[in-house]
């Protein structure tokens, strides 16, 4: 077939047997990294990924700081510290920012562009220009967002309701809506551009079925921003039309109904927060695995469930809108479907403890952000299925429960997630390795601070103190006071995150190409990969979690003449496949399952 | 598998139950319980308390004790056994939660059937007078304006009405004033609900202060007072930007929307005072935009309620445009005397045909 010698080799690893097969796909060391190319118009996706990474974890710290500032209101329950309408502003840009500027673009713009090219074995992402222009929208917006504070900064809630927001500052309101409006219009963008190169730019070989479970997620992830993000805008189009022409969609004084924007908003903004915590499903699905040296347990499970979420999602709207004067029949529905969401987010769970038991756990900063991801996100989905049960809900909606139950999908379920990916693709994206102990220090930090600022907000909420207040009751001040003190504990917890970043950035220990011995394909190049990522196509030698199929000495002849020849690549014809097959184990009584993705 | 192992996990597993069950009852995070409605409403949480104690120690027991447990030796790089699922496995932690949250729903359904009173729309029917009177009501000014402001839909009904043959059937045709919410237009159709509330009050919201009138009554005050036992139906609107309606010892919470009415209903059974919460953001002050409810005995509602008479007759002549100015205020307040809450003149000047207080 070609001129190369054969090559053989001892297969002991399931690692190294794919990294050995791709030799030829390793992408030359790059030559030197000109720091420059972070700040222009790159049609990189790697450089993109990094820009909308650090750019959305700027937009994090300010939302932190706004934060710090509501909480600081709220260590005494008298409104002390800023004035009522600067308290509302404060709430208001916080949950925008956190929402729109940090938790849906880093997941997606950030880790989705670095990583699908790279895990699907492309060399960029199908629309490179349309990716950068995605990605530069968001600065402006949010300059715009922060820039509010000089004109009155918007002061209804991140749900903006009508009439409240027609009656308010109309110049920040205005800002809010132009600021959601691009930044909806950067995540659709995006989105087109997964779809499209998820589609169509995987290596030969590689099936949906044989995908990274990430890939999955971003697909799903995409969807529901494709499908659910226009109808945010014509809901903020019509809101700002009732703002500043006067007409009258919203607004019941002209006949308007102000029901119609709620069923509008949370038509996008109950998928909204799929889209911020699907693609940390998928790559906990990667941490997890990788780190507890075995397979993910039940493939096509997770997998299809990330498609069930997507589908369920889009008809389980109006749970937020419980006691909107929602019709009994209406209530009953959208309580059923809601109810139904949990059962796919138990299947991930389920799947990712099932992967980690009597697995060989690397319990090093991203594995232990990907444990205390799930024992949050856990307590979240409880509280989310508490708060779909309609009875239920009419007495905690809007309260402190609320605050505490989307804290705990949102923080301790997003926020985690995206800090156990900093940690595990961070030498992949710099080629240096985090500080450790560093990393255990900020994780202990940040798991201690979470629950106490978030823990007793469940209670707060249960005993009566409803939210977007910046006074209370005095009876609820100790435990307040205890969340303040958790709040800035939580503060403190993201200076050695930071420190670290920027230290390993520069000086830290150089990190070789597949540092923890993963099997997909962004690790078969260099760290960090050249601009096309791969010198030829990757190949698929193993699928993505084959861990620990291949730990005996099994002799197989690869020859590597033509890389993109799909019988190089996975599928049952491949030469690649190790003989006897890997996917039936050594010994019989390991040989619980078959790979579910080769 | 050697049957010690076997044995800790019966035993981990019976302890978890049991510390479910007795954290399930014994949580401590619900405050006082007042009404009916709320104890239904606490033994549906106390079992998605008992079975959300059971799943997070489940999974938090898994995590710990595999932290501790698999751990990589120092120095051993290799791969752990080539598990790839167990069908039968994600199966059951399919099935089991689907059963779970299946029988959730049924209960909250249940619990919910129950409660109706916090259903919004299935009563409209029979209170649709109840919300003309409330809407004319002084600090109702905005509901008051959408209701009988002209609208031109209503204008066309009108004409189309004065024709011999509709005007015969007038009655039954359904008027879009009439309806209890927009969108809704056919308030005629459907019989009254059994089990009439006994009691019932408007309220209105508006920034930042709970307004109550009591039907029947000339009394408009800050504060909810109801008689215990008996069951009472709060109509709610809003004047300016929505609100919420929340007594958090009801376990009960409604909006009240601008143009819109809804209801909540309730038999409060503890006598106090609670406090009464705005829930949803209403601007600047929302914070502080609380007031109370009292619960007392039948008697001493009828009590306040004639002292809040006296107090409030003279504010709200000046307040109602169609109350008499050259009634003097013994002539005013002579019906009351008499019978308290039910006053022919007092509901003519209100506009009310209302007929359900007692
Ligand atoms: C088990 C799955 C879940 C269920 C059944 C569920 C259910 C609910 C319900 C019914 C509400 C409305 C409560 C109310 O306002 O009265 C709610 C609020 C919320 N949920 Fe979830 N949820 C789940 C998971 C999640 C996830 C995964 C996220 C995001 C990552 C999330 C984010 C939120 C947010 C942000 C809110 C508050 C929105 C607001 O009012 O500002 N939830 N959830
Ligand atoms: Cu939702
Ligand atoms: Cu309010």
């Amino acid at each position: 077939m070609n001129d190369r010698e054969p090559l053989t080799f001892l297969m002991t690893q399931a690692a190294e047997y794919q990294e050995q097969a791709n030799l030829v796909a390793r992408g030359s060391e790059p030559d030197k990294n000109d720091w420059r190319k972070y700040f222009g118009f790159s049609t990189d996706h790697k450089v993109i990924g990094i820009q909308y990474l650090v750019t959305t974890f700027i937009f994090y710290l300010m939302g932190g700081v706004l934060a710090t500032l509501v909480r600081t209101e709220l260590a005494t329950p008298a409104s002390d510290f800023v004035s009522r309408e600067v308290y509302n502003s404060l709430f208001t840009v916080h949950a925008t920012v956190m929402i729109f500027l940090w938790i849906v673009p880093a997941g997606t713009g950030g880790f989705g562009n670095y990583l699908i090219p790279l895990m699907i074995g492309a060399r960029d992402m199908a629309f490179p220009r349309l990716n950068a222009i995605a990605f530069w929208i968001i600065p402006p917006a949010g300059i715009l967002l922060m820039s509010s504070f000089f004109v009155g900064a918007p002061g209804s809630g991140w749900t903006s309701y009508p009439p409240l927001s027609l009656m308010n500052g109309k110049a920040g309101e205005l800002i809010w809506i132009l600021s959601v409006l691009l930044l909806g219009t950067s995540s659709i963008l995006a989105a087109v551009n997964f779809i499209v190169t998820i589609f169509k730019m995987r290596i030969p070989g590689m099936g949906l079925n044989q995908m990274p479970l990430f890939c999955w997620a971003m697909l799903a992830t995409s969807f529901l921003a494709l499908v659910a993000t226009p109808v945010l805008a014509g809901a903020m189009i019509l809101l700002s039309f009732d703002l500043i022409v006067g007409t009258n969609f919203f607004n019941p004084t002209g006949g308007g109904d102000p029901i119609v924007y709620q069923h509008m908003f949370w038509f996008y903004s109950h998928p909204a927060v799929y889209i911020m915590i699907l693609p940390v499903f998928g790559m906990i699905s990667e941490i997890v695995s990788v780190h507890s040296r075995k397979p993910i347990f039940g493939y096509k499970a997770i997998a299809y469930s990330s498609v069930a979420i997507c589908g369920l999602g889009l008809i389980v709207w109006a749970h937020h809108m419980f006691t909107s004067g929602t019709p009994p029949w209406l209530r009953m529905f959208f309580m059923i479907t809601s109810m139904i969401i949990a059962v796919p987010t138990g299947i991930k769970v389920f799947s990712w403890l099932a992967t980690i038991w009597g697995g060989k756990l690397r319990l090093e900063s991203p594995l232990l952000f990907a444990m205390g991801f799930i024992s949050l996100f856990v307590i979240g989905g409880i509280s989310g299925v508490m708060v779909a049960s309609v009875p239920w809900d009419i007495h905690v909606h809007d309260t402190y429960f609320i605050v505490a139950h989307l804290h705990y999908v949102l923080f301790g379920g997003s926020v985690f997630g995206l800090y156990a990916a900093f940690y595990h693709w961070f030498p992949k994206m710099t080629g240096r390795m985090l500080n450790e102990t560093w990393g255990k220090i900020h994780f202990a930090l940040s798991y201690v601070g979470f629950n106490l600022a978030f823990m007793p907000m469940h209670k707060l909420g249960i005993e009566g103190m409803n939210r977007r207040i910046a006074e209370y009751d005095p009876k609820f001040a100790a435990l307040n006071l205890l969340c303040t003190i958790g709040a800035y504990l939580l503060a403190v917890s993201t200076l050695p995150f930071l420190v670290n970043v920027c230290w390993s950035w520069v000086y830290g220990e150089k990190a070789s190409d597949n540092p923890w011995r993963g099997l997909t394909l962004e690790w078969m190049t260099t760290s960090p990969p050249p601009v096309e990522n791969f010198d030829a196509d990757p190949v698929l030698a193993t699928g993505p979690y084959d861990y620990g199929m291949g730990s005996r000495a099994t002799e197989v002849n690869v020859a590597f003449s033509d890389a993109s020849d799909p019988v190089l690549s996975a599928g049952p014809s491949s030469t690649l496949r190790a003989k006897p097959d890997p996917a039936v184990a050594a010994s019989p009584s390991d040989r619980v399952g078959e790979s579910h993705n080769r | 598998m050697n049957i010690p192992s076997q044995i800790t996990t019966l035993l981990a597993g019976i302890a978890l139950t049991l510390v479910s069950f007795w954290y399930g009852q014994n949580h401590d995070l619900l405050p006082i319980s007042a009404s009916v409605e709320s104890i239904r409403v606490d033994s549906l949480f106390n079992l998605m308390m008992t079975i959300g104690t059971g799943i997070f120690l489940l999974v938090m027991g898994i995590l710990v004790y595999s932290a501790f447990k698999f751990r990589r030796e120092p120095g051993d790089e290799s791969d752990g056994p080539p598990v790839h699922g167990n069908i039968p496995l994600e199966i059951l932690w399919t099935a089991i939660p689907a059963i779970m949250v299946l029988g959730i729903s049924i209960y909250s359904f249940d619990i919910y059937n129950e409660n109706g009173g916090a259903d919004p729309m299935d009563h409209s029917m029979a209170h649709g007078k109840a919300h003309q009177q409330m809407a004319s009501m002084p600090g109702s000014a905005m509901a008051g304006t959408l209701v009988a402001q002209a609208d031109p839909n209503q204008q066309k009904a009108e004409v189309v009405n004065s024709d011999p043959t509709t005007a015969a059937i007038r009655e039954d045709l359904p008027q879009k004033k009439d309806a209890p919410t927009l969108g809704v237009v056919s308030p005629k159709i459907g019989g009254a609900e059994p089990g009439a509330p006994e009691f019932v009050v408007n309220v209105a919201g508006m920034q930042y202060a709970w307004l109550f009138t009591y039907p029947g009554t000339d009394v408009v005050t800050g504060e909810l007072h109801v008689p215990i036992n008996q069951k009472v139906l709060v109509n709610i609107t809003a004047n300016d930007v929505i609100h919420a309606f929340w007594v958090p010892q009801f376990r009960l919470k409604q909006d009240a929307i601008p143009g819109r009415q809804t209801e909540v209903r309730f038999t409060p059974n503890r006598l106090g005072e609670y406090p009464l919460v705005c829930a949803e953001l209403c601007g600047a002050y929302h914070g502080a935009m609380n007031t109370k409810v009292v619960v007392e005995s039948a008697e001493d509602v009828q009590k306040w309620l004639q002292s809040q008479q006296v107090a409030s007759a003279e504010g709200l002549s000046k307040a109602v445009a169609t109350t008499p100015a050259n009634m003097t205020e013994t002539e005013y307040l002579a019906p009351y005397a008499k019978e308290v809450g039910i006053s022919a003149d007092t509901l003519k000047q209100l506009h009310s045909e209302h007929h359900s207080m007692s």
